[in-house]
């Protein structure tokens, strides 16, 4: 072991008194980006050289693509097929995936500190707990984008449907379906970290929870009436429903946007309020689970 | 606080802590006071559960304590940890890195993590000073848990810590590396003037590295000083009969 001699960067301190806050470089602000970035470099390099990582990537977006695809290419066999019900289910399809992905962005990023054991270095580094937040949603991001691009264009080569029919509404779409996934991934990671690995199933499942009220691919008219209540206090509704208004021609439908940004909002500020609340907890009790061991 | 009492270049002071897990079960920390000045290395030494890692969760602040205070350059770390967490480190032999990721990688992740100027030049630096060079395109998913504890040493130091924070470093190392990491540390401690605080249950290494040490036992601290002042005061020749004998005591003390 060799002792590497650098001129200390922390001067000696006053001498008498308690050591004050003499050192230069102040702690990274909330905003600061290299802790975020690092968050996400840790995420590349596990993709680096990870075979089963890529797979999952494109492997259960592309079979879901191929079930309903198919689907699709029997129903347009039948003569008194609604129009538009091909377009409507492989938009809903792609969309929902998109949602899906980044729910499981967020959580997984947790989920593989606490596997190994990191949590409590991050922790204790110079960081807050909503740099860790931020650098999952951009990896979530990242990874929709993948494996949502992939999809978009084999649905227009396999089955000739392009989800940029949709135009412009399309940015809105995605936008309150991200975050509406980014504020169920802080929910459940919250919920981790409270009741310990016993709760990783709902890092999984959460998502399916939502997906009957979420009138993914029926309009929400059908529902029970019960259903229908719900289904108003979930973003992706009005983002569905917007979408079939908008492939149906109606144009841009801003009262169901502005209904999903809206839930949005609730949504992610309940996410992080959980989140931090979990966190307070937990620095009065400890981890409830002796994290990854 | 009256700063003006405190000894020279006290880095750390934790007054009169107190920490329940439960209000039914017994304080796992029992008003424990402690200072470490610049320079100085105390060792937290105890049974098992005498609370020693919980101790150390509170002066990092991840902890709060149910009461007293922990103050690191003077800014009480219950409260903002975050003005000084850039200038701590902390490692325990209970953690781990990313398994996935090469050694090298992760010193790479936590010196963006942490900011650091200049961070290549820092992470091969630190590379070379805990021989983890050859080690350094390794996942550490491959490494034994030995390495492993020296890749947690070596991502505390990178950041080069005022104050650094380690739950039994040497646990898990053969006798020679946890002699190399003896003298690192000392070296460090020498050179930067680091405060260092730790805790082992290796008697003859607290013995040799200590400037202080901290007798715990269930929560309570049983005696402090220097190894020769302990073992004077319980009239042994060595650090492992201070230790029986302290326990002893405490124990038919507490009746
Ligand atoms: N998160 C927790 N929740 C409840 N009790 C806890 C928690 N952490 C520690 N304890 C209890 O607090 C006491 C002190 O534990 P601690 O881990 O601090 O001991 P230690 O001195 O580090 O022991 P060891 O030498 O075995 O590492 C033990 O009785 C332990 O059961
Ligand atoms: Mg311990």
């Amino acid at each position: 072991m060799k002792i590497i001699d650098r001129n200390s960067p922390q001067g000696i301190s006053k001498v008498g008194i308690v050591a004050g806050e003499d050192r230069e470089s102040p702690s990274p602000g909330l905003l600061a980006w290299r802790p975020i970035a690092g968050i996400l470099l840790r995420q590349l390099y596990l993709y680096k050289r990870s075979l089963p990582r890529w797979m999952e990537i494109f492997y259960w977006p592309l079979l879901d693509l191929l079930v309903w695809g198919f689907l699709t290419l029997y129903l347009r066999q039948g003569a008194n097929m609604i129009p538009g019900t091909a377009q409507a289910l492989l938009g809903g399809l792609l969309l929902w995936d998109m949602l899906y992905r980044s729910q499981q962005g967020i959580s997984v990023v947790f989920l593989e500190e606490i596997w190994s054991k990191n949590l409590y270095n991050l922790l204790v580094a110079p960081i807050t707990p909503f740099h860790v937040i931020g650098g999952a949603m951009l990896t979530g991001l990242l990874k929709v984008a993948l494996s949502s691009g992939v999809a978009i264009v084999l649905a227009y080569f396999l089955f000739s449907y392009s989800l940029f029919s949709l135009g412009v509404s399309l940015i809105p779409f995605v936008m309150a379906l991200l975050v509406m996934g980014w504020a169920l991934g802080i929910m459940t990671t919250a919920l981790i970290l409270r009741f310990g690995q016993e709760a990783e199933v709902l890092a999984w499942g959460v998502i399916f929870l939502f997906q009957p009220v979420s009138a993914v691919f029926n309009p929400v008219s059908v529902l029970p009436p019960g259903f229908h209540q719900v289904a108003f206090f979930v973003p992706a509704s009005h983002v569905f429903e917007g979408m079939r208004a908008v492939l149906n021609g109606k144009g841009l439908p801003w009262n169901e946007l502005g209904w999903a940004f809206l839930m949005d909002v609730v949504y992610f500020s309940g996410a992080l309020y959980l989140f931090h609340r979990v966190l307070e907890r937990a620095r009065r009790t400890g981890f409830s689970l002796k994290l990854g061991s | 606080m009256d700063n003006g009492s405190a000894p020279p270049c006290v880095v750390l002071e934790a007054v009169k802590l107190v920490k329940r897990f439960g209000t039914d079960s017994p304080p796992a920390v029992d008003g424990v006071s402690l200072t470490v000045s610049r320079g100085e290395i105390l060792s937290i030494v105890g049974p098992n559960g005498a609370g020693k890692s919980t101790l150390i969760q509170i002066l990092l602040g991840l902890l709060v304590p149910d009461s007293g205070q922990v103050r690191i350059f003077g800014v009480d770390v219950t409260q903002n940890r975050r003005r000084i967490a850039h200038r701590i480190n902390y490692a325990s032999t209970d953690l781990s890195l990313p398994f996935s990721l090469t050694v090298q990688e992760n010193l790479q992740v936590f010196s963006l993590l942490y900011d650091l100027p200049d961070r290549k030049r820092a992470v091969s630096e630190m590379l070379e000073e805990l021989d983890l060079g050859p080690l350094s395109s390794f996942r550490v998913g491959r490494l034994s848990t030995g390495q492993i504890a020296r890749l947690g040493l070596a991502k505390a130091l990178l950041t080069r810590p005022e104050v650094l924070f380690l739950d039994e470093p040497t646990a898990t190392l053969d006798p020679e590396v946890a002699q190399e990491i003896r003298i690192l540390l000392k070296e460090r401690v020498k050179r930067d003037r680091m405060g260092l605080v730790y805790t082992s249950h290796n008697m003859r290494e607290v013995e040799r590295l200590s400037d202080r040490i901290l007798l715990l036992e269930s929560g309570e601290t049983v005696a402090t000083g220097t190894a020769s002042e302990l073992c004077a005061r319980f009239g042994a020749n060595d650090l492992e009969t201070v230790f029986i004998k302290s326990m002893e005591h405490a124990r038919l003390n507490r009746g």
